[in-house]
C-alpha cells in the first residue's frame, strides 16, 4: 500500500494540474479534438537510366530496411490467348535458377539474406521485389539482378514447376473464394478479353507450358524501357542510383509491343445471375458488378468517396447492413478495381448459405439506394475525413509508402498526386457522389455470381426474379 | 480471431523529451515509460515522433484458455460484443467516431489474451482513450440480449468462413482435441463450437465482464507521436474512476497425454497430413530453438522438407512447420499436402526420415544462420509500425504480459542468435519423437485409404 501511495504522490507532485479522484470527467459526449497534424509525405525523386529504366527513390531512414520493387510491363494481359497463365508462370520461373545459381541456391540465398525475394504477375504488370535489412542490400540487389536479368529457364525446372502448378490448380477448385475470383472476371470481361482469363492458367494450358514459350515471353516483355524500379527506405538517392545503375544499367532495351487495347463488348446483356455449384458449402460467395472506369479517370476521387460510403470501410452501408444489422456475413465490401484498361466494379461477401437470397436482396437494395438518394452530410463528411485523415498512416512503413508510390508508377499517375489528394477529396460533394454512383453503378447491367450449394440456394434465388439464371463451372464457363 | 507490467513507478528523470528513435541494426530499442493507476490499470507509453500517428493497444489478460467446457468461444464472442456500444457511446458510434477522425480499429482473441487497438492521426488520442475507457468501465448498462444474438450470428459466420467453408478448416480443431485432454484450457479452438456459441446467455456475458474486463486485468500501451505527459493525463482522466475488479485466479492445467492417430474426411481434392507434438511454452529455453527448427524444416524452398517433398520427389504441393508457444503450453506442427496420385503414408515416411537425419546429425551452421537472419529481418520490419497487430504498441503489451518487460525486443532477438545446431539437434530428440505425436490425416470424402496407416513404422 505504501508503494501505491508513493506512486500517487509522485503523480501529484509532477502534475499539480492533473486532479485525480476529485474530478468527475464528462463522458456525455466525446472529447473535442485538437486540429489534426499537418500532412508530411516522404518525397519521391526520379531519374531515368540510359536504357530507359526509370528509378524512383523515397528516402525513409527510421528503420534500417529497404524495399525495392521492379515493375515490368509483363503482366497477364500479355498472355497469348492460347496460353493463359504464361505471364505468372514466367514470373515464377525467374527464381528457378538464375546466373550461376541453381533454383535451390536462389531460395537459399534469399532466405539467408532475410531478403523476402518475390516475383509475381498481375494483369497489368509483373514485379520482382526484395524487402531487406539495409546491411544486406547490396547482396540482395545482386540476387535480384540475377533473377531478373539472367534467369536460366532450365527444362528440368520448367517441368518441375509445371507439375506443381497442375497440382495447385486442383487444390484451387476446393476454395470457393478462388473459384469466384477466377469466374467473375471471366463473366464480366468475357473469355476473349485480356482480363478475362485465369491468371494462373487452365489445366490444358499448364500442360503445354514449355521452355520456348517462357523464354520468348521473357525476351519480348522483360525490358528496361517502360520498366520502373522503386526504392523505398534507408538509402539515399545517390546511393540508390549507384547500386541500381551498376546492376541494371546494362539491361538491354527491346521493342516491347504496345499494351493491348481490345474492343470491349458493349454492355448489352441485362442483369444476369450466374450460379456455380459447391455442394455442401456452409457459405455462398457472392460477387455483384460489371465493367468499371480506368484508374486514370478524373472521377477517381469522387469514386473513392463513393466507395468508402458504400463498401470501403467498416461503417460502410454494405457492411453495416449485411454484417452489423443482419448478421449474414463476417464482412461485406465493394471495390472499384483499378486497371489500365477498363476496370471493374464489384460488391462482395461470403454469406451464410441459408441467407443467400436475403443477402442478395440487401445488396441490391444498397446498390440502388446509393444512386437514388444523395448521401447525408454527416456520412459524406465521415468518408472524406476517413480518407484524408487516415492518409499519413498509409505512409508510416516502407511497405505502405511503396504500395502507394507503386500505384502511381504503374498507372502513369503524376508523382505529386498526393500533394493534391487532400484538396481533391475534400472538394467532393454529395452531388458528385450521386453523379458517379449513377454513372458507374448500373444495376440493370449487373453480373451476379454466387458460388454455393445449389440445392440449398437455387430456389430462393429464382424467386427473387432478378434475372435469368445461368449455370457455370468452376472456371466461369458454360457447362457443356 | 479478430473483430476487429509490473508497475514500476516512473521517476521524474524520465519525463524529458525522448530523442527521435533511430534504430541501429545492432540493437533494437523501444524506450518506454510505465505507470499503474490506483485501480490497477498498467500503462506503457512509447514516444515515436517519426510519423504523426498514434496507436492505442489494450490487452485484457483473458483468452479462450479461461473458458469452461460448454461455454467455449466465449472470450472471442465477448470481444465482438465490446464493439456494440457502451453507456455513453451508442451502438455504431465507436466505429463512426473513429473513422470520422481518420482512425482504424480492430481486436483479436487468442488462447491467452484479448487485444484491441485503435490507430489514427496523433490528435485523435483523446477520442481513442475516451472510447476504450467507456467500454472498460460502462459496458453493462447497455448490454441487451439482442446485441448478444447479433454478434453470436456474426461469430458463427466467422466460424463458417474460417472453419466449415474452408478446405482443411476443421483440421486444427481436431488436433487440439487430441493433443490436449478435455479439461485442458487449450483443448478447444478460440472460435469455440457452434453449439456453445448458441448456448451463451446475457447473464454469461455480464458475469464474464465483471470477472475479466477490469482495469486490474488489463494493460494499455500507447505508442506514437504523442508526449508521455499528455498520454498520462488523458489516461488518468478517462480511466481513473473505473473501479478495480476482483483479482483473477487460475488453476494449473492438467497434464498432457501421449500419441493419437486420426482420420478426417473433408470436401478436399488433395489429402493433407498433420503431425503435432506437445512442446514448450513461449519464451521457455527451447522455444526459440524450436522456431529455428521449424525454419530449417520448412522455411523457404531450400528447407529440408520443401526440398525433398516438393522439389525433388514432387509428391507434395506444400509443406509448413511451426512452433506455437503460448502462455501456458506449446505445440509444434508439420503439415503437408499430397499431390494427385500420392498418399499420406509416402509423405509421412519422408517427414520421419528428415526428422531422423536432424536427430542424428543436427542442422548445418548455415541453416541455423539462415533462420536467424530471417528472424532478424522480421524484427526490423516490425519496428516500422506503432499500430496494428504486431506493431510496437502490441509488442510492448506482448512482452509485458509474457515476460514482464515491455522493451524486450533486443533480448528476444538475442535468444534466436544464441541458438546453435547442437541445440536444434537436442530439441528434435527431446520433443519430436514419433510415438509422442498426434497424426491427423485429412482426406477427400470416401478416400480413407489415403490416410497415414495405423501402425505405420515411424
Amino acid at each position: 500500500m505504501r508503494a501505491a501511495a508513493a506512486r500517487v504522490a509522485l503523480i501529484l507532485i509532477a502534475f499539480p494540474a492533473c486532479g485525480l479522484s476529485a474530478q468527475v470527467v464528462d463522458r456525455s459526449k466525446p472529447p473535442q479534438l485538437p486540429p489534426p497534424p499537418a500532412l508530411k509525405l516522404p518525397a519521391v525523386q526520379t531519374t531515368v537510366l540510359p536504357n530507359g529504366l526509370t528509378l524512383a527513390v523515397v528516402e525513409m531512414h527510421k528503420v534500417p530496411v529497404v524495399d525495392v520493387q521492379l515493375l515490368i510491363d509483363a503482366g497477364a494481359a500479355r498472355d497469348p490467348s492460347v496460353a493463359p497463365g504464361l505471364a505468372t508462370f514466367t514470373a515464377t520461373m525467374l527464381q528457378q535458377g538464375a546466373g550461376a545459381r541453381s533454383a535451390l541456391d536462389v531460395a537459399d540465398e534469399a532466405a539467408f539474406l532475410g531478403a523476402q525475394l518475390g516475383t509475381a504477375a498481375g494483369f497489368d504488370g509483373a514485379s520482382a521485389s526484395i524487402h531487406v535489412p539495409k546491411r544486406r542490400l547490396e547482396a540482395a540487389l545482386d540476387l535480384l539482378a540475377d533473377v531478373v536479368l539472367r534467369p536460366a529457364f532450365a527444362d528440368s525446372e520448367i517441368a518441375r514447376q509445371r507439375e506443381l502448378r497442375a497440382a495447385q490448380l486442383v487444390q484451387q477448385r476446393d476454395e470457393p473464394v478462388s473459384v469466384a475470383n477466377i469466374a467473375f472476371p471471366a463473366i464480366v470481361y468475357g473469355r476473349e478479353h485480356p482480363y478475362g482469363h485465369p491468371l494462373n492458367g487452365t489445366d490444358s494450358a499448364t500442360a503445354r507450358l514449355a521452355r520456348e514459350s517462357v523464354a520468348e515471353f521473357y525476351r519480348t516483355y522483360y525490358r528496361p524501357n517502360g520498366a520502373r524500379i522503386l526504392v523505398v527506405g534507408d538509402v539515399t538517392l545517390a546511393e540508390a542510383r549507384r547500386l541500381i545503375a551498376a546492376r541494371f544499367g546494362g539491361w538491354e532495351r527491346g521493342d516491347v509491343p504496345a499494351f493491348p487495347s481490345p474492343a470491349i463488348a458493349p454492355p448489352g446483356a441485362a442483369r444476369t445471375v450466374y450460379l456455380i455449384d459447391k455442394p455442401g458449402a456452409a457459405q455462398s460467395v457472392v460477387r455483384i458488378g460489371h465493367l468499371g472506369p480506368v484508374r486514370t479517370t478524373p472521377d477517381w476521387f469522387a469514386l473513392e468517396v463513393l466507395n468508402t460510403i458504400l463498401g470501403g470501410a467498416f461503417t460502410s452501408r454494405l457492411n453495416q447492413n449485411l454484417r452489423e444489422t443482419r448478421g449474414y456475413t463476417y464482412g461485406a465490401f465493394s471495390q472499384f478495381v483499378p486497371r489500365r484498361l477498363s476496370g471493374a466494379f464489384v460488391a462482395l461477401a461470403s454469406v451464410v448459405t441459408a441467407k443467400t437470397d436475403s443477402s442478395l436482396i440487401e445488396f441490391l437494395k444498397e446498390l440502388r439506394r446509393i444512386r437514388d438518394d444523395p448521401v447525408a452530410p454527416a456520412e459524406l463528411a465521415k468518408a472524406k475525413a476517413y480518407l484524408t485523415l487516415g492518409l499519413p498512416g498509409d505512409f508510416e512503413t516502407t511497405g505502405g509508402a511503396a504500395a502507394r508510390f507503386r500505384e502511381l508508377l504503374s498507372f502513369g499517375l503524376p508523382l505529386d498526386y498526393y500533394d493534391r489528394y487532400l484538396d481533391r477529396i475534400t472538394a467532393v460533394t454529395a452531388a458528385d457522389v450521386q453523379r458517379v454512383a449513377r454513372q458507374y453503378i448500373d444495376p440493370d447491367r449487373f453480373d451476379i455470381l454466387v458460388v454455393g450449394d445449389k440445392t440449398q440456394i437455387e430456389s430462393g434465388i429464382k424467386a427473387l426474379n432478378e434475372g435469368p439464371i445461368m449455370y457455370r463451372d468452376v472456371w466461369g464457363q458454360e457447362i457443356r | 480471431m479478430t473483430r476487429i507490467a509490473t508497475a514500476t513507478a516512473v521517476l521524474l528523470g524520465l519525463w524529458s523529451a525522448c530523442p527521435p528513435v533511430r534504430l541501429s541494426a545492432q540493437s533494437l530499442r523501444v524506450p518506454y515509460q510505465t505507470f499503474t493507476l490506483p485501480n490497477g490499470l498498467q500503462v506503457i507509453v512509447h514516444e515515436d515522433h517519426s510519423v504523426p500517428v498514434v496507436a492505442v493497444n489494450t490487452w485484457y489478460h483473458v483468452g479462450s484458455s479461461d473458458e469452461k467446457p460448454g461455454r467455449t468461444g466465449f472470450a472471442h464472442l465477448f470481444e465482438h460484443i465490446m464493439f456494440m456500444g457502451s453507456q455513453h457511446v451508442p451502438t455504431g458510434e465507436f466505429d463512426r467516431l473513429l473513422e470520422a477522425a481518420g482512425g482504424d480499429n480492430n481486436g483479436s482473441t487468442t488462447e491467452d489474451r484479448t487485444n484491441y487497438y485503435e490507430d489514427g492521426p496523433a490528435n485523435a488520442l483523446p477520442l481513442m482513450l475516451y472510447l476504450d475507457a467507456d467500454r472498460m468501465g460502462f459496458l453493462l448498462p447497455e448490454m441487451t440480449v439482442e446485441k448478444v444474438d447479433l454478434q453470436r450470428g456474426v461469430v458463427q459466420n466467422e466460424r463458417r468462413q474460417s472453419y466449415e467453408n474452408r478446405p482443411y478448416g476443421l483440421a486444427e480443431e481436431n488436433i487440439l482435441q487430441r493433443l490436449y485432454p478435455a479439461n485442458h484450457p487449450y483443448h478447444w479452438p478460440v472460435i469455440g463450437s457452434m453449439a456453445d456459441l448458441q448456448a451463451a446467455t446475457l447473464e454469461d456475458v455480464r458475469q464474464f465482464f465483471r470477472t475479466y474486463y477490469t482495469p486490474n486485468n488489463a494493460t494499455l500501451a500507447i505508442a506514437g507521436d504523442i508526449t508521455a505527459q499528455d498520454a498520462r493525463q488523458l489516461v488518468q482522466r478517462y480511466f481513473g474512476d473505473i473501479p478495480r475488479g476482483p483479482a483473477v485466479t487460475r488453476t494449473p492445467p492438467p497434464p498432457v497425454p501421449g500419441a493419437v492417430r486420426a482420420v478426417l474426411e473433408d470436401r478436399v481434392q488433395l489429402p493433407r497430413v498433420y503431425d503435432a507434438w506437445h512442446t514448450v511454452k513461449a519464451f521457455s529455453p527451447d522455444d526459440a530453438t524450436l522456431d529455428v527448427l521449424a525454419n530449417v524444416l520448412a522455411g523457404g524452398r531450400s528447407s529440408r522438407l520443401y526440398r525433398r517433398l516438393v522439389y525433388e520427389l514432387q509428391i507434395a504441393t506444400d509443406v509448413v512447420a511451426f512452433q506455437d508457444g503460448s502462455r501456458i503450453d506449446g505445440k509444434f506442427e508439420v503439415y503437408a499436402t499430397a499431390r494427385p496420385g500420392h498418399d499420406l503414408g509416402e509423405l509421412q515416411r519422408v517427414i520421419d526420415e528428415e526428422l531422423g537425419k536432424l536427430a542424428d546429425q543436427g542442422p548445418t551452421p548455415r541453416e541455423v544462420e539462415r533462420a536467424q537472419n530471417t528472424v532478424e529481418a522480421q524484427f526490423l520490419s516490425r519496428m516500422e509500425r506503432v499500430g496494428g497487430f504486431g506493431g510496437k504498441a502490441d509488442q510492448l503489451n506482448y512482452y509485458n504480459y509474457f515476460v514482464g518487460t515491455p522493451d524486450y525486443f533486443q533480448k528476444d532477438l538475442e535468444r534466436y542468435r544464441r541458438v546453435t545446431p547442437a541445440a536444434v539437434q537436442r530439441a528434435v530428440r527431446a520433443y519430436l519423437s514419433p510415438p509422442h505425436r498426434v497424426v491427423l490425416s485429412v482426406v477427400p470424402q470416401g478416400k480413407p485409404e489415403l490416410a497415414v496407416k495405423e501402425g505405420a513404422t515411424p
